[in-house]
């Protein structure tokens, strides 16, 4: 009964979506008040059904109801409820429905936090987030439904995918959807004032606020990703360049440069077109990852089954939803022509450039990504290795580096950039004994290790004397843009340090052996059994000394999972201040015990990560900027004042 | 020629020369960083690159894995039923590495008989693997 019912809510759901995307529009095209009101109550009641079905996803997979053929196929009677609730999304058919489930969540809060737009306005922009949930909802029920049943109902299920048994998969995926689909606000908003043909700072300060919270999931998401990889594909790298993690990067770095434009256009009458552009490649580009990932054209984790039909289907919402705003921009782009003119010198000046860098920064790693599919067409295999994108972004970072402290300290409107880089010079000579010493403490560097150490030294100082030397309280805006160029810094850094200080080793060792790595001595113990509730183990013992002195005994293990046949590595990791220590099992190499060991020491791993936390905060810190919220309260007492005229 | 203009002028030039050198650097690191696909039969048509790092699919043949007493060095055969290449690789193999199975290897050619990969590719579980090796179990499900 429920699977049916979980059914009749989407097909439900569909039709509310064409409404939603229908009427409000029509009201909009008619000038008709009543129609245009529609628009949020629908949205609610879409949430409401989408939800419902969402929910009844997760009864079924607590119920372990092996009639539904998702089910059976992603759970077992052994799989712990934990596991068993984020199966729901574990796989192909559960993500979309969440995807959707999200989206909808996302229509319902702008259409309740919405009270500065006008009713053509947000009709409008509801109705173009309506029509993204329509094309996305059609795809559940089309392609990738949920809720169908097999028969015979198998007696116990497959189980679910062993490495995404682990909370890092429970949170990774719905932040990263958050943001995906978060940033279709700042879309809708642009197709929105495209179809209207008008746009104004009320509108752009509106939209983002979205953008920002978006990105700040899209962040967590990726930082999630990111760790996950890191310790549970028992590789011990944090970033692979894969297509799929290339896929959630993209919509990432178009955000950036997003959120730094808005900055500019939400203050004055310059860069419209540029942001309504923005907007646009950011979301495309969501939908596009989202191809990538679930079309199978790419083979990863990600993509559970290669279904050439679920990546037409993707693949035609890609060209309806970007196409159609494409065109739409380059017929009315003309309409919403910036009239305020832009200073040389002035931070404007420098948002333009980090807008650039970035979006350069997005096409070539697009292209990167792209470039062995169309190869591919033509016949020939090729790939495009993880040092190519290293090289591209390593030299594209450079002068967001240099620039970045330039930008902050230049005013807005007008400002003498002499005078400013001449402000700056105390800073970088402060960076420059900082780095001088660090190149004592841990040489010999590279040239990309100095780089990026200096970058990162650079920005830091810059940021951290700006706010000492601010006249005056500190605004929100301030504080969460000095925070976020703060996790830049500390991102640089500690990237720097990661990947050219660390130390990698694969050895082999018997029991009882000592090795010494990095200065710290590992001695392995042997390996015994364990029995957890779905698996069994091989767990290694490794006691790690430094001086004599007991650090840690870490216990790496191999798993196996007997549902699946499948083996799996787990690392153990000591998470220190200033490194992680990694061990993960090999396989045993004699009878005598021996095993292969890989050992990584990784120097500042986490602060990496932190890095990226502190970016996302700065974000949301962003949000409680009073400048914002007392010209948003003016815009909605306008708006109320107008309604009332009317009515 | 006016202020605006000279300055607007210094702009263009500095935005062209600017996509010049990433346009340089871009083409550079591409050309250095694409890696070719190759079977085993085109290596033994001797259709490879010399001193350059490529990729080489197909089958671990069975019964060809041979570990080195007290190293972490192994070697193998990959196969595409078509021809053989022996493969040398030191380090840890992966979880699904099996005889018999898809691989993908990276590395280059030491001489014309063998491959020494620097990493290893295996299927990563039963839905995972890289698509070459999924390309080849196809074909060989079709013979």
């Amino acid at each position: 009964m429920l699977p049916e019912i979980g059914q009749f809510l989407l097909v439900l759901s569909l039709l509310l979506a064409t409404a939603l995307t229908v009427l409000p529009m029509l009201g909009y095209a008619k000038n008709n008040q009543t129609l245009m009101q529609t628009a949020r109550p629908l949205s609610h009641v879409l949430f409401i059904t989408i939800m419902a079905s969402f929910v009844i996803l997760v009864v079924l997979f607590i119920q372990q109801d092996f009639s539904v053929l998702y089910v059976a196929e992603n759970s077992s009677l052994e799989l712990p409820l934990r596991y068993r609730i984020t199966a729901a999304w574990g796989a192909h058919e559960g993500s979309i429905l969440m995807w959707v489930t999200v989206q909808a969540l996302w229509i319902s809060a702008v259409a309740k936090f919405s009270r500065s737009l006008s009713l053509s306005q947000i009709s409008r922009v509801l109705s173009v987030l309506g029509f993204i949930a329509l094309g996305f909802v059609a795809f559940v029920l089309f392609a990738s439904n949920p809720f169908e049943t097999i028969f015979p109902v198998p007696i116990d299920g497959n189980d679910l995918n062993p490495l995404l048994q682990d909370f890092g998969m429970i949170m990774h995926p719905p932040l990263l959807y958050f943001g995906y689909v978060g940033l279709s606000v700042a879309f809708s908003l642009s197709v929105a004032a495209l179809i209207g043909g008008e746009i104004n700072e009320q509108w752009i300060r509106w939209s983002r606020r979205w953008t920002n919270i978006a990105w700040a999931f899209l962040t967590m998401g990726i930082i999630l990703g990111s760790w996950w990889a890191y310790y549970e594909l028992g590789w011990g790298g944090w970033w692979f360049w894969d297509p799929v993690e290339n896929a959630s990067f993209l919509p990432w770095l178009a955000g950036t440069a997003l959120i730094h434009v808005q900055a500019v256009s939400e203050r004055k009458n310059a860069f419209r077109g540029w942001t309504v552009l923005l907007a646009i490649i950011a979301f495309s580009l969501c939908i596009l990852g989202t191809f990538l990932v679930r079309s199978g054209s790419i083979t990863s984790v990600h993509s559970f089954a290669a279904d050439p039909f679920r990546g037409i289907f993707i693949l035609v919402l890609l060209a309806i939803y970007s196409g159609g705003a494409l065109v739409l921009y380059t017929l009315r782009a003309n309409q919403l022509k910036s009239r305020d003119t832009i200073n040389l010198n002035s931070r404007e000046t420098l948002m333009l450039a980090n807008s650039l860098i970035f979006i350069t920064a997005t096409f070539t790693v697009l292209l990167g990504t792209l470039f062995p599919m169309i190869f591919e067409a033509v016949g020939k295999k090729i790939s495009v290795g993880a040092p190519y994108f290293g090289l591209m972004f390593f030299v594209l970072m450079i002068p967001m580096a240099v620039l970045l402290p330039l930008g902050s300290q230049l005013k807005w409107h007008r400002d003498d950039v002499m005078a400013a880089i001449k402000q700056l010079m105390p800073y970088l000579l402060v960076t420059t004994v900082l780095a001088v010493i660090v190149w004592f403490l841990f040489k010999p560097l590279n040239i990309r290790a100095i780089a990026g150490i200096y970058g990162g030294l650079w920005v830091f100082t810059a940021t951290v004397g700006q706010w000492i030397k601010r006249p005056g309280r500190a605004t929100a805006g301030f504080i969460g843009m000095s925070v976020a160029h703060i996790g830049v810094a500390v991102f640089l850094f500690a990237m720097s340090m990661t990947e050219h200080k660390d130390i990698e080793q694969d050895i082999l060792m018997s029991p009882g052996t000592t090795k010494q790595v990095g200065g710290y001595d590992f001695t392995f113990t042997g390996v015994d059994r364990v029995r957890q509730e779905n698996y069994q183990a091989q767990q290694g013992h490794v006691e790690v000394r430094r001086e004599g002195r007991l650090i840690t005994t870490l216990n790496p293990q191999k798993r196996f999972y007997p549902k699946q046949q499948m083996p799996m590595t787990e690392a153990a990791i000591y998470a220190g201040w200033t490194k992680d220590i990694y061990v993960s099992l090999g396989e045993a190499v004699n009878k005598e015990g021996a095993w292969a060991v890989r050992i990584y020491i990784k120097p500042l791993i986490r602060w990496m990560w932190f890095g990226g936390i502190l970016m996302l905060t700065g974000a949301i810190i962003g949000l409680f900027s009073a400048r914002i919220k007392r010209q948003e309260d003016k815009q909605r007492d306008q708006v109320m004042a107008q309604q009332l005229n009317i009515s | 020629m006016t202020p605006t203009r000279k300055r607007r002028l210094i702009l263009i030039s500095m935005v062209i020369m600017g996509v010049a050198v990433a346009t340089a650097i871009f083409l550079t690191a591409f050309k250095d960083n694409i890696m070719f696909f190759k079977s085993p039969t085109e290596i033994s048509q001797n259709d490879f690159p010399v001193n350059r790092s490529f990729r080489l699919g197909g089958m671990v043949k069975e019964g060809s894995l041979q570990r080195l007493e007290n190293s972490l060095k192994v070697q193998f055969e990959v196969t595409d039923y078509g021809a053989d290449v022996q493969v040398e690789y030191e380090g840890i193999l992966p979880d699904l590495f099996r005889e018999g199975q898809g691989v993908v290897a990276i590395g280059r050619m030491e001489n014309k008989q063998l491959f020494v990969a620097e990493e290893v590719l295996a299927k990563h579980d039963e839905n995972y693997m890289p698509p070459e090796v999924a390309d080849i179990l196809l074909t060989e499900g079709q013979q």
